[in-house]
């Protein structure tokens, strides 16, 4: 990177400041035009000079030069107007500079501006650009934190320096030399004096604030680190918990705060004394005039106007002199945070910007064996992770990569998907070095999957198809707007140096996923997803999501259908005890009291249950049957029991998951709303108590809870009053309610509850499995279940994927790897998260898969398990970094001793 | 209901010595699980994330192997089973099968562990029974590698 900003800053914008600087030079004229104007009017048509006769003309606007070879000569004779009249006529003149004067200020403002600000995304850019070209090994000791705040905040006042960068100093030096020419002219003596003093401070104010700017610096890197640690704590924060060490943050942050504070105090104390020297030398300079230019007066060697005048003139002098300063103050200013972030971003190796090409076509195919020969790794304290490895790895093989954690075998892997750099030795395809190929082949056709998953915020689909987002695809359908919003955007992007191709065009290749388009890529993925077995996540995921009737009518239209079948196959396998459907005319005996009492879920936007029932209306229902008070002795015997039971367990208990109708810090208020209530007849008891004590019995459920308290004669009740209550409907309360319906959808419950249009009794085990498994051959049979699963990649993975488990995460990053259909696959420990049962399955589905197919890809895979090695072509054996086997499995298992004692095979057979 | 599985509980040697209270908390707390015959409790190599307290109804523990699948126990009313699991966060030894329709309690790990960090006694008996099955295991394993008597 350039060093110095200035010239950083010179070799992007030459012309724009030189232009910039042209307009302020011509902004000059208007200026000083405006300022003479004023003593004109005054002088002339106000005061009455030229206009002594009364009816004496002038004219106005006569231009007249001398001119060197041809003489005076007269361009324009002028109008003549009157004394009125040149008033007029001069106060519009006065207005129109006033008006040219802002415009031009207007202009040059907006100018540098746009120059800062295109500066600005410069910058950024660059660094970001940096960051993507970084190599693998110094992402190490990067802290994410630190990196984003310097590229958002740090660079931030380079912007607004670009603008003032060259016609500050320019403008105000200019100033400044005009001044002081002046006072030479009026007066060499006095003139050299204030020279030596303008020089004095010209080279002491910028050496005392070299310390200034030394804080300065000092303060931007503890921030920084500052920011770093924050960010930290905030990802860390499990660990912090679980050791108790929340006061050694506490610590920490305060010690770095107090040096933040003692730096910036100590900032202030330099800055101000700055400041109190540079006005004391301002001010010894008109000292020296009044006393040592007053005594040349008075002794006669010095004409008194001229003194005034050099007085006047000084008077001129500070201030564009202290800007001068103060520019240079802000040009250290951002040359150090400059550096600093130089200093940062100034990595090398970087990854070539050939190795970054963008490439539009199809990447051709790696055909050629992939040469390792005498590939040694080392990791950051220079500890050998891989010693001398030489092998051939031909298309077409599969291989297993084997060894204890830490053997090597992980690094291997690594080295190959380019994430760690040889130090000795070399990989090549085709004779080509593997670091110099372009990623636009290697990232397309080799593949990578570790076992830590990174995922971007965004849908599942977004994550699935990353891989596939290699360039912008050609838009077929772009209107002429849309073309020319698109040309405007590149332009901008363009002049600040960014490339000038857009994030949200079409980027998928579907070809490379061997599909025709969107329609068919679905179909393409899915015997993927199935081998990963995440088909069910996703699939369960698109049930659990609501779904607009209107966007998914196919769906839509059949769910009461799918409803039927699903009833009809539980009956027939006799597991219909899985599921009890909701019948208006009966209770339901999974689903809660509240739920049974409304029959119908909560349209989106309402609250509570409890909202729905202490409404006058419903109140007035319950009060009619009397269930008021049932439910009250219910919620009253639930609180008692709960109390009794809890009443003595600390509030992080893990019991304390299961109490879902009381949180643990209400048990002292029940306890409390208890002995208040106790005995007291049910009509004195207060609304506030009675609703709370009515929530707890709503919310209760018998198969879960099992206080044995709800009755045959209760449940009937509860039915009988849910009639009532639906008979006659308030309408504000039915706006609140989505009553359920055996014919109709309803819009506010998942996919899943719309199908099963009942409760999945929660005391049969794996019964949500079995009926998901149940509801998924219904939709496959009715030919829907590819529209559920598109449903299910819509689901939002969260930060970093932090929604999914870690094993969906593992599963998503090994579908993704996968999509691409590659020449080389390589997968380190992929589903290191997944039981070892499911491991090996999943293994053995995609080698399957994969040998069974037409192109076949050469697998390179770091086993979890040793023993599924037996499925690959050729095994390499890795121990303590290096390769001590190559062979087939059986080969090894004969005949290599330590393959043998990995594998913990008997040491000897009879 | 609460108060029925807190008797069963009571009966189970490991339990019997927490009061009732904390019993019937502990049941509050519990699944009450309801398995048809041949449905597995949990399988063998999976992650273990509960113990089971068997309410009714009989199942099997099946250790399957290279050599095949072998019943190395029958179990029955008020018998604790995958509390290793849920106790050392290892994989389940063993696969437990019912084998006839089968009520449980299914008690969640952190729940047990919690149990026997307030309980000594609870862990002084789970150590009983797992010292006895581990005796009995080492009585096996020397039959088994006993040289086969020569026909």
């Amino acid at each position: 990177m350039e060093r110095s900003l200035l010239r950083y800053i010179w070799s992007h914008t030459r012309r724009q400041q030189l232009w910039i600087l042209l307009v302020v030079a011509a902004s000059m004229v208007p200026f000083f035009l405006a300022f003479d104007l004023p003593k004109q009017i005054i002088n002339g048509p106000i005061q009455g000079n030229g206009f002594e006769a009364l009816d004496e003309r002038q004219p106005f606007f006569r231009i007249i030069y001398d001119l060197p070879v041809i003489g005076r000569g007269e361009f324009f004779k002028g109008i003549d107007l009157d004394r009125q009249q040149t008033l007029m006529a001069l106060s519009t003149v006065f207005l129109l500079l006033v008006l040219i004067n802002g415009l031009f200020k207007f202009y040059i403002n907006i100018y540098k501006g746009r120059l800062g600000e295109r500066m600005l995304r410069r910058i950024r850019f660059e660094l970001v650009d940096r960051v993507l070209r970084f190599p693998p090994k110094h992402f190490k000791r990067l802290k994410s934190a630190e990196i984003a705040s310097i590229v958002k905040d740090e660079v931030e006042p380079l912007g607004g320096f670009t603008g003032d960068a060259f016609v500050l100093p320019a403008l105000l030096g200019g100033q400044a030399l005009t001044t002081l020419c002046f006072i030479i002219v009026q007066n060499v003596w006095l003139g050299m004096i204030t020279a030596c003093i303008v020089g004095i401070q010209l080279s002491i104010i910028p050496r005392m604030r070299r310390r200034v700017l030394e804080l300065g610096r000092l303060r931007q890197l503890t921030a920084r680190e500052f920011s770093g640690r924050v960010s930290e704590i905030v990802d860390g924060i499990g660990a912090v918990h679980s050791n108790d060490t929340s006061n050694l943050e506490r610590a920490d942050i305060a010690w770095r705060l107090g040096r933040i504070f003692s730096i910036r105090y100590d900032l202030y104390q330099w800055k101000f004394l700055v400041k109190f020297v540079n006005n004391l030398f301002a001010q010894v300079t008109p000292f020296i005039f009044y006393a040592f230019g007053g005594y040349f007066v008075l002794i006669g060697k010095l004409d008194l106007g001229q003194l005034v005048a050099v007085i006047a003139a000084y008077k001129d002098l500070p201030s564009p002199l202290k800007d001068l300063i103060d520019w240079d103050q802000a040009r250290q200013d951002v040359q150090i945070k400059y550096g600093t972030v130089c200093d940062q971003f100034s990595v090398e190796p970087l990854i070539a910007q050939s190795v970054h090409a963008l490439a539009g076509g199809p990447a051709s195919r790696l055909e050629s064996s992939i040469i390792i020969s005498n590939l040694t790794l080392v990791d950051d304290s220079g500890a050998k992770l891989l010693d001398e490895v030489s092998t051939e790895i031909k298309p077409g093989e599969t291989i297993a990569l084997v060894g204890a954690a830490g053997s090597g075998a992980e690094a291997f892997a690594e080295a190959l998907a380019r994430l760690i750099w040889p130090e000795f030795g070399s990989i090549s395809i085709g004779g080509q070095d593997l670091l110099d190929m372009p990623e636009s082949i290697t990232g397309r056709r080799i593949a990578y999957a570790s076992g830590e998953p990174f995922l971007l915020h965004g849908s599942l689909m977004d994550n699935l198809l990353y891989g596939l987002k290699n360039a912008p695809r050609p838009d077929a359908a772009a209107d002429d707007e849309q073309l020319i919003e698109t040309e405007r955007y590149a332009i901008e992007a363009r002049l600040a140096g960014n490339v000038d191709f857009l994030p949200h065009r079409n980027w998928i290749d579907y070809q490379a996923a061997g599909a025709d388009g969107p329609d068919d890529l679905l179909h393409k993925a899915l015997p993927t997803l199935e081998d990963l077995q995440i088909s069910n996540d996703i699939f369960g995921l698109g049930l659990r999501s609501t779904i607009d009737t209107k966007e998914q009518a196919t769906i839509g239209a059949r769910i009461v259908e799918l409803r039927g079948s699903l009833r009809k196959r539980l009956v027939e396998t006799q597991l219909d005890d899985m599921l009890i459907p909701l019948d208006f005319d009966r209770y339901n005996i999974q689903a809660s009291v509240g739920e049974n009492l409304l029959f119908g879920t909560r349209s989106q936007g309402t609250s509570s249950d409890l909202d729905v029932i202490t409404h006058p209306s419903f109140e007035q229902v319950l009060h009619s049957t009397g269930l008021d008070r049932s439910l009250y002795d219910m919620g009253f015997e639930i609180a008692e029991t709960t109390v009794e039971l809890f009443r003595d367990v600390a509030p992080q208990h893990s019991f304390f998951r299961r109490l879902t109708f009381m949180a643990a810090e209400e048990i002292p208020l029940y306890q409390a709303r208890l002995s208040r209530c106790r005995g007291l007849r049910f009509e004195r008891i207060s609304p506030d108590d009675r609703a709370s004590i009515i929530a707890l019995s709503l919310a209760y459920i018998e198969p879960i809870h099992r206080f044995g308290i709800l009755t045959e004669p209760l449940m009937d009740q509860l039915v009988a009053t849910r009639k009532l209550f639906h008979t006659d409907i308030p309408d504000d309360i039915a706006k609140l309610i989505d009553r359920h319906d055996p014919e109709r959808v309803t819009a506010s419950a998942t996919l899943l509850d719309n199908v099963l249009f009942g409760r999945i009794a929660s005391q049969v085990a794996d019964a949500d499995a079995h009926i998901q498994a149940i509801v998924k051959e219904l939709f496959r049979a009715a030919g829907l279940y590819e529209n559920v699963l598109s449903i299910g990649l819509q689901f939002d993975v969260g930060a970093g994927g932090k929604r999914l488990s870690l094993a969906q995460r593992q599963k998503l990053n090994l579908a993704r790897a996968l999509m691409k259909r590659s020449d080389f696959t390589i997968f380190n420990r992929p589903l290191s998260a997944l039981d070892q049962r499911v491991d090996e399955e999943i293994t053995r589905g995609i080698v399957q898969r994969r040998n069974d197919a037409e192109q076949a890809s050469t697998i390179l895979w770091v086993l979890s398990d040793p023993r599924v090695a037996q499925i690959f072509d050729r095994v390499l054996f890795f121990r303590r970094g290096s390769l001590i086997g190559n062979g087939s499995y059986f080969e090894l298992a004969q005949s290599n001793a330590a393959f043998r004692d990995f594998l913990e095979l008997p040491s000897d057979r009879p | 209901m609460l108060s029925d599985e807190v008797q069963t509980l009571r009966e189970i040697p490991i339990f019997s010595s927490v009061e009732p209270a904390k019993l019937k908390l502990l049941a509050f707390a519990c699944d009450r699980m309801i398995y048809r015959k041949g449905q597995d409790l949990f399988h063998q190599g999976d992650q273990g994330d509960a113990a089971f307290v068997l309410l009714s109804g009989t199942a099997d523990v099946i250790v399957s192997s290279a050599s095949g699948d072998m019943t190395v126990a029958e179990v029955g009313r008020n018998a604790v089973v995958g509390e290793m699991s849920a106790l050392c966060n290892i994989p389940r030894t063993a696969t437990v099968r019912a084998t006839s329709k089968l009520e449980a309690l299914r008690i969640s790990n952190d729940h047990f562990l919690a149990l026997t960090g307030e309980f000594p006694t609870v862990a002084s008996e789970i150590m009983r029974t797992l010292v006895t099955r581990l005796s009995k295991t080492t009585v096996e394993l020397v039959n088994a590698r006993q040289p086969p008597t020569p026909d």
